[in-house]
């Protein structure tokens, strides 16, 4: 018991500042990804909702593919295919260089992507719940299509979206731990390597799955804060 | 009085108007461009990269990896759906005890990531190898597989027994109680009226379940099962050739699809009954 406390402490003798240091890497790496998702995922529910096929069709394209590929092969393709890509583009340029591709942007980036096409599902199921009278009522009052947007539609768009996109949120965190693969080094990395070390995999990866469950537990208290926020501008019948 | 004197002959309808350039159609056209040279420029690099002693060394692994990863979800997916049961019944059961015990283990596996569970599993309890061996449980334990079946199990289980419990739960209390006054017994209730509703209704996330757990299974590779991906990773270690990637997103987006417009099929057909 005592040694086991020693493990999980801070300092020279303990793992507690890596493991740490890994949660403010997971947490932040999430926190990095959402804004990229929340915005790529809203201008595809525009351009699914739009009049032009071309612009749906490639919006469509783009929901399908980072759908059906597994996370995990999103990350692979992400980090190595940039790799490639940026090489061969310098070497065009007629530089000679191997550059690393950080881990967290490559994870930013492939997470970003998978997240912003589940999110353009909810942000267009969130478009058809409201009513087009919102939109014409906008025009009537002398709204431009920007004004009408961002006053009359998002405030209300984001009611409708918020318990899809805490889902979403949740399993955004779950999948940070997925980038540990490529070397950055989140919880799930710190506990390998202390779980390595000290032989005692079970007390550390243990650990990291109730530091998950930790952050998942804020995360819904958070989340259930704003839905309240939100709620006070709800129409009481 | 004027009286018309003559008829106006019918006349062509006036000339279609030239679609405009809207910012929508320049973008639309741009995104698709890019696409369409994405596209081109994979298949391109496919041709070009194209080696028939590669392909043929390599193919027969790619086809096995893929057997490997439709077996280890399908057999989780049918294990998890018999572990669901029990779970779906404690948690809708009113002993405190029970539903406490159901809805802990429902939280912590979808609250944590698979791979953490799987590690957990693997790696974890590879740690009490004395206390397994001497229960006689270091033989399952010690192999990836195993493991990686027990984490699925587990994982898509809690899953599952809250699609289960939605769906029980969407069917109106009166169904049952109407089936009680007909003198039914609770079997034949759940079985001949409450199920067959929830089912349909639990067939949509039941499927995206299912698409999870193929997306979800490429991270066995790093427990070194050699399923789609870790053939896939195999393979680029040896060649260090990125085509073994773009071979691996494309077997996924296959199945994935076909899963998909399965999906689709089979709920057009289950739903007949209540569109008119």
């Amino acid at each position: 018991m005592e040694q086991t406390l020693t493990l999980l402490s801070f300092g020279p003798d303990g793992w507690g500042d890596q493991i740490a240091s890994g949660v403010g890497v997971t947490v932040s790496l999430a926190l990095a990804t959402l804004p990229i998702g929340l915005v790529v995922g809203f201008l595809l529910a525009l351009a699914k909702q739009s009049d032009e096929r071309i612009l749906r069709m490639a919006a469509e394209i783009y929901t399908t593919i980072f759908r059906g590929l597994p996370e995990l092969l999103t990350l692979f393709l992400v980090y190595f295919g940039l790799q490639i890509g940026i090489r061969q583009a310098l070497l065009a340029l007629g530089y000679e260089s191997a550059m690393e591709i950080n881990s967290f942007l490559a994870g930013m980036i492939a997470l970003g992507v998978v997240f912003s096409a589940f999110a353009s599902e909810v942000f267009l199921s969130a478009f058809r719940a409201i009513p087009l009278g919102q939109y014409e009522g906008g025009y009537a009052l002398g709204l431009g299509k920007a004004q009408t947007m961002f006053k009359i539609i998002l405030p209300q768009l984001i009611r409708i979206a918020l318990p899809g996109l805490g889902n979403l949120w949740m399993i955004l965190l779950k999948e940070t731990a997925l980038v540990s693969v490529i070397g950055l080094p989140d919880i799930l990395r710190q506990a390998g390597i202390a779980a390595r070390v000290s032989k005692e995999a079970f007390l550390f990866f243990g650990t990291a799955c109730v530091l998950f469950l930790v952050l998942a537990i804020l995360s819904s208290f958070v989340i259930s804060a704003i839905e309240r926020r939100v709620e006070r501008s709800e129409v009481r019948v | 009085m004027s009286v018309a004197k003559q008829l106006i002959e019918a006349q062509l309808p006036p000339p279609e108007l030239a679609r405009r350039w809207t910012a929508a159609r320049v973008t639309g056209s741009a995104v698709m461009a890019l696409w369409l040279v994405i596209g081109v420029g994979i298949i391109l690099f496919l041709v070009a990269e194209w080696d028939p002693a590669k392909i043929e060394k390599y193919a027969p692994n790619y086809f096995s990896g893929l057997q490997v990863t439709l077996t280890l979800v399908g057999i989780s997916i049918v294990l998890g759906a018999l572990v669901s049961i029990p779970v779906t019944i404690g948690r809708m059961s009113s002993n405190s005890v029970l539903s406490g015990i159901a809805y802990g283990y429902v939280y912590f596996f979808r609250g944590t990531p698979l791979i953490a569970q799987l590690f957990l599993i693997y790696y974890g309890l590879g740690e009490f190898r004395p206390q397994l061996q001497s229960i006689g449980l270091w033989g399952f334990f010690r192999d990836p597989w195993n493991c990686a079946i027990l984490a699925f199990t587990v994982n898509t289980a809690a899953y599952q027994a809250e699609i289960l419990r939605g769906a029980l739960q969407s069917v109106p209390r009166g169904q049952f109680e109407g089936a009680q006054a007909l003198g039914l017994s609770r079997v034949v209730i759940y079985w001949k009226i409450i199920l067959p509703q929830a089912m349909i209704v639990a067939l949509r996330p039941y499927g995206n379940e299912i698409i999870l757990m193929i997306k979800g299974s490429a991270i066995v590779a790093i427990i070194t099962v050699f399923d789609l991906f870790g053939e896939t990773r195999r393979a680029y270690s040896r060649t260090f050739d990125f085509q073994t990637y773009i071979w691996a997103a494309i077997f996924y987006l296959i199945i994935v699809e076909m899963l998909r417009n399965l999906w689709n099929v089979l709920e057009n057909r289950l739903t007949r009954h209540l569109k008119r």
